[in-house]
């Protein structure tokens, strides 16, 4: 399938795809998922803006007390990280669990959470992690939060003169620990998420202090739990208390039916995932 | 040095080029001046087309022409090897039947221009009464084509419905019926479908590159359709070719089209297949609703078999079409033994795209349903799946066993094949695992189904058997021919009929050559897929290759080295009785010692003057096999699966297959054959469905909604075999390229079926997703 026609630019620096970024053009990483809806003209960027070949993007970088990832860092890259996976295991697990070897292997972890596609995995445990946005363009730098970061289907909330240079999560601290896991379309965990949650939690004198639950692939875009987190907090985190909390896994979203799933199925994958997620990110918390 | 190779893993000689991306494909072969081919398609499944107006593609720089019904129509309907029900028009001529038909095809200077182009045409339809259900079409409520009677366009029927009847009636019988659907698929070669056509003006000759299966069978359409003196000016060649499944055992009307586009233009015609444009322009696969019916006796004794219901045939017959639930119909028994048996199934034309062979081709159907209905048997009659097969099985001496269905079933121990899978499987650990499993709370499922399978299309006469199989206007026939040269250097070149798509028989027909001629593989090159060096073909599909291509091979082969004997012989100065062929050469009988390599050999056979006197130069026969039965391989599969109780998603654990395909030339190739084939059944089993919605859109258009299995998806399966060889052939080989999909599919069924059977579940409908899956076990637990 051949896209129709649009101007494909490669530029050596951030200022320099600042500059040939316009209202009708898309950044491209890895291409993974811009590429094949190209392809098939479901979009046709006027122009393509293909930050692979800007340096200084492609780093995993631990600052003390966080972790960043930029821009150019490939799925694999994120999954196979020693930091990323002691630190954010829900991340580690998302990217193993994006696509297919190929995939993992030219698409990025930004480029996917800036795609925003209902079903991805990676921005769920962005969202569980906590982690901020970087939202850079000629005129600056705005940091956005992962939960107020994927606004509907394909629609993120970055403006059309912004790239995401990267993201920052905290390291797991002291009785921290995450998880991701989720239903495949082909059959346990391969392919999309026809549902997916990551979890964070923080445990302290026997009960939980603090946790993050977001869910994908059940609604218009992967969403912050919030129903759960409150009910875990304060909780023992035993198996009744985790059970109890995942009853609320969909307060708040809207669940869509699609091939995978009617909304009664997805709302009850839903429960079950939020479950399964929180209960792995307890055993991770140590 | 390679020789001694039959029957050995030798590595697949194909490999190298295709490896290092050297193979050369349709798309890979470039001519100057080519132009491209787009298609508009039709979005919806049944309408009037009102208007076409081309003129905004027709303004586009490097557009060259955009086509449509009126310019083709006097070329004809696109032919059809059985034509039997509604021929597809080439261009859709003032109505559309299914979504994805070609109403217009654009040819531009370039493949981006083409679907510019394409997208340029605007099309108004008037949308008309849709009708997607074959089991609806059956009832004739709508018609699919309003100058056809019936939507029924054949029926086959066989057997005695009132014996059966009879059985089921009587009150000491136990009766198990269940009505199943074996859905559509949509067969997804790794290589989408392509052209290349090039018109020679001044010799109005044809050369069409093609993905096909079959070249013979286009030349023929090719010579029919454009009125050529005869199928010689017609060259069809089938270069690498990525996958077939059956997909390319057809004739398509972009081929024709292609060709129609070079012949206007006076230049080179390419078009290549997009994916999304593949899963509605490209024949679909299976499409049965039917219901199994069993009759035994209360000791599992079994009475009557009966499979009655619909196959689908899409909106226009192609290749096969009506002719593939016949091929099922071959091995509807099963490998049972029954009183009285009734077979009935209507194809039916829908507003969908041409369904015809995929894998199996009718026999995946028919296995499906007799060994669902088989383990419901055995759960209505409180009896092991394995005894109650075993019970009625066909036993050895019963071979050649005569079915009621009117065949003859070569060899086979199924009891015996059986009995090596629950010794290899360790069933009875499995069963013991199961019981811990259960009383646990988790569902742990052990599936198992044997099959045989008719295979090694055929002996000749099975073509008019029926229906008649000559609508490209080629003999009505399914024999095959080979060609072994060996060259004046005593390199040999085998030219075959056959049209391989990834199988190996590059490799494997270099096996059989060596093997007969006594010259190392090495200086073997095999020649496949072009129609100006074989004089005829049918090409590959119906595992056949092997138990007839490949014969035809081996006798070639004879014929010339009886030939190489005598030539021998003579610089022996010895009787060609004597002459026996070893070590790249040729010696007397007892004194190897004194040994005429091969090299001398053939450089006397291509001098006359040095050679026997009235002996004619060359060493290079031809050989047509006509086989004398279809031959029967069969097997026994295990799969052991445990189903997630919150999600319903099944995990395959594990899969162990028997099979017996007769004595076997490459172990490693079978191997492939196996784990591919099972692969793919486990697709149906598990994932693929081609769906449409009321409109008949076809919402599993990409391959993100229509999901199939890959490598990293399932286990290593774990392969052995039987060897029962076939009689009808020489080689004693039988075919193995359809059987892991035509079991593996009930096998993981029965597996699924049998964890959730404590729930009281007795069937869940294809693809067993997870949702499918929970909502047989809510329904079930209410």
């Amino acid at each position: 399938m051949y896209p129709r026609e649009f101007d494909y630019v490669a530029p050596a620096s951030l200022d320099e795809a600042f500059g040939a970024l316009g209202d009708d053009s898309k950044v491209m990483s890895g291409g993974m998922s811009l590429l094949p809806l190209m392809k098939m003209r479901l979009f046709s960027p006027a122009t393509v803006v293909d930050i692979g070949r800007i340096p200084g993007l492609d780093a995993i970088e631990d600052s003390g007390d966080h972790i960043s990832v930029g821009a150019l860092v490939r799925h694999a890259d994120t999954a196979t990280s020693d930091l990323i996976k002691a630190n954010a295991a829900a991340l580690a697990t998302a990217a193993s669990l994006t696509g297919d070897v190929q995939v993992r292997n030219r698409g990025t972890t930004c480029g996917s959470l800036a795609h925003a596609d209902v079903a991805a995995d990676q921005p769920a445990a962005v969202i569980a992690l906590g982690a901020t946005m970087f939202a850079q363009s000629a005129s600056g730098t705005r940091e956005i939060a992962a939960s107020d970061f994927f606004v509907d289907a394909m629609t993120s909330a970055l403006r059309s003169d912004e790239i995401l240079t990267g993201i920052r999560f905290p390291k797991a601290g002291p009785g921290e620990g995450s998880a991701y896991d989720k239903l495949g379309r082909r059959g346990g965990r391969s392919d999309y998420a026809v549902a997916g949650v990551a979890a964070w939690v923080k445990k302290s004198n026997g009960s939980i202090e603090d946790a993050r639950v977001a869910v994908t692939g059940v609604g218009t875009k992967p969403t912050l739990a919030a129903g759960v987190a409150e009910a875990l907090i304060g909780s023992d985190g035993s198996d009744a208390a985790v059970k109890s909390a995942a009853e609320k896994a969909i307060d708040g979203i809207t669940v869509l039916e699609d091939l995978y799933g009617s909304v009664e199925y997805k709302s009850h994958l839903a429960k079950v995932y939020v479950a399964r997620a929180v209960k792995a990110a307890l055993a991770n918390a140590g | 040095m390679t020789i001694g190779v039959f029957g050995t893993s030798v590595k697949r000689t194909e490999d190298p080029a295709l490896i290092r991306g050297q193979g050369l494909f349709v798309d890979d072969i470039k001519r100057d001046n080519e132009a491209a081919a787009a298609f508009v398609r039709s979005p919806f499944a049944h309408a009037k087309i009102t208007s076409i107006d081309k003129s905004a593609a027709e303004a586009l720089p490097g557009v060259q022409a955009v086509y449509t019904a009126d310019d083709v129509r006097s070329l004809g309907p696109l032919l059809a090897q059985v034509p039997i029900g509604k021929l597809r028009p080439l261009l859709a001529d003032g109505v559309v039947k299914h979504v994805g038909e070609a109403v217009a095809m654009v040819v531009a200077d370039n493949a981006a221009t083409a679907r510019d182009g394409a997208d340029a045409v605007f099309v108004d339809y008037d949308p008309l009464k849709v009708v997607v259900d074959p089991e609806y079409a059956a009832t004739n409520e709508a018609l699919v084509h309003d100058d056809l009677e019936s939507n029924i366009i054949h029926t086959w029927e066989e057997g005695d419905a009132e014996a059966v009847q009879a059985l089921a009636d009587r009150e000491d019988t136990v009766v198990t019926s269940v009505k199943m659907v074996n859905q559509r698929l949509i067969p997804t070669a790794i290589e989408p479908r392509g052209v290349l056509a090039e018109w020679q003006h001044g010799y109005d000759r044809v050369t069409l590159h093609s993905t096909t299966q079959q070249p013979h069978a286009v030349a023929g359409a090719l010579a029919l359709t454009f009125g050529l003196p005869g199928v010689s000016s017609a060259r069809v060649i089938a270069p690498e070719v990525g996958g077939g499944f059956g997909r390319g055992l057809n004739v398509y009307a972009e081929e024709m089209l292609a060709v129609f586009a070079s012949r206007e233009l006076g230049r080179p015609v390419r078009w290549i297949e997009t994916r999304s444009e593949a899963s509605k322009s490209t024949t679909h696969g299976r499409g049965w609703a039917a219901t199994a019916t069993i009759v035994s006796e209360p000791d599992g004794n079994f009475l009557a078999y009966s499979l009655v219901g619909v196959a689908d045939m899409g909106a226009y017959s192609q290749n096969f079409s009506v002719a593939i639930p016949v091929l099922g119909q071959f091995t509807m028994p099963g490998q049972y033994k029954w009183d009285a048996i009734y077979w009935k199934m209507d194809c039916v034309h829908t507003h969908t795209p041409t369904v015809d062979a995929y894998r199996g081709a009718g026999r995946p159907e028919t296995s499906f349903y007799v060994e669902r209905a088989v383990d419901t048997a055995a759960r209505d009659l409180g009896m092991d799946p394995i005894e109650l097969r075993k019970k009625n099985f066909f036993q050895p001496e019963d071979f050649p066993a005569a079915t009621l269905i009117g065949m003859s079933m070569d060899s086979g121990d199924y009891g015996g094949n059986l009995d090596v899978l629950v010794e290899k499987a360790d069933i009875a650990g499995l069963r013991a695992m199961q019981e811990t499993a259960r009383a646990e709370g988790r569902y742990f499922g052990v599936g198992i189904a044997t099959f045989v399978e008719a295979c090694g299309l055929a002996p000749s006469g099975f073509a008019d058997a029926g229906v008649s199989w000559a609508g490209y206007g080629l003999p009505s026939a399914f024999n095959e021919s080979a060609v072994v040269r060996v060259h004046p250097d005593a390199s040999v070149t085998v030219v075959t009929g056959t049209g391989p798509t990834g199988q190996g028989h590059e490799t494997v027909w270099s096996q059989i050559a060596s093997d007969r001629l006594g010259i190392p593989m090495e200086r073997i090159t095999v020649v496949h897929g072009d129609t100006k060096d074989t004089p005829m073909g049918i090409g590959t599909g119906g595992s056949r290759s092997a138990a007839v291509g490949g014969v035809a091979v081996a006798i070639a082969a004879d014929r010339t080295k009886e030939k190489a004997a005598k030539v021998a012989a003579h610089l022996l100065e010895a009787s060609e009785e004597d002459i026996v062929f070893a070590d790249n050469g040729a010696h007397v009988a007892g004194s190897p010692d004194k040994n005429v390599p091969w090299t001398d050999i053939a450089a006397t056979a291509y001098q006359p003057h040095k050679m026997p006197e009235g002996m004619e130069a060359g060493l290079d026969m031809t050989a047509f096999f006509d086989p004398s039965n279809l031959t029967w391989p069969y097997g026994s599969h295990v799969a052991v699966v445990e189903v997630d109780p919150e999600t319903g998603d099944v995990e395959l654990l594990k899969y162990v297959a028997v099979d017996d395909c007769g004595n076997i030339i490459n172990p490693m190739i079978v191997g492939g054959q196996l784990h591919g084939g099972i692969t793919q059944g486990i697709g149906q089993a598990l994932l693929e469905a081609a769906v449409f919605d009321d409109e008949g859109t076809l919402i599993t258009s990409t391959l993100t909604d229509y999901p199939i299995p890959t490598a990293t998806d399932v286990p290593s399966f774990d392969l052995h075999k039987t060897t029962t060889p076939t009689d009808a052939n020489p080689l004693g080989v039988k075919g193995i390229g359809e059987a892991g999909t035509i079991v593996s599919t009930p096998t993981i069924v029965n597996a699924v079926v049998d964890a959730l059977s404590p729930l009281g579940i007795k069937h869940i409908e294809m693809p067993l997703r997870p949702r499918r899956v929970w909502e047989a076990m809510q329904e079930a637990r209410a």
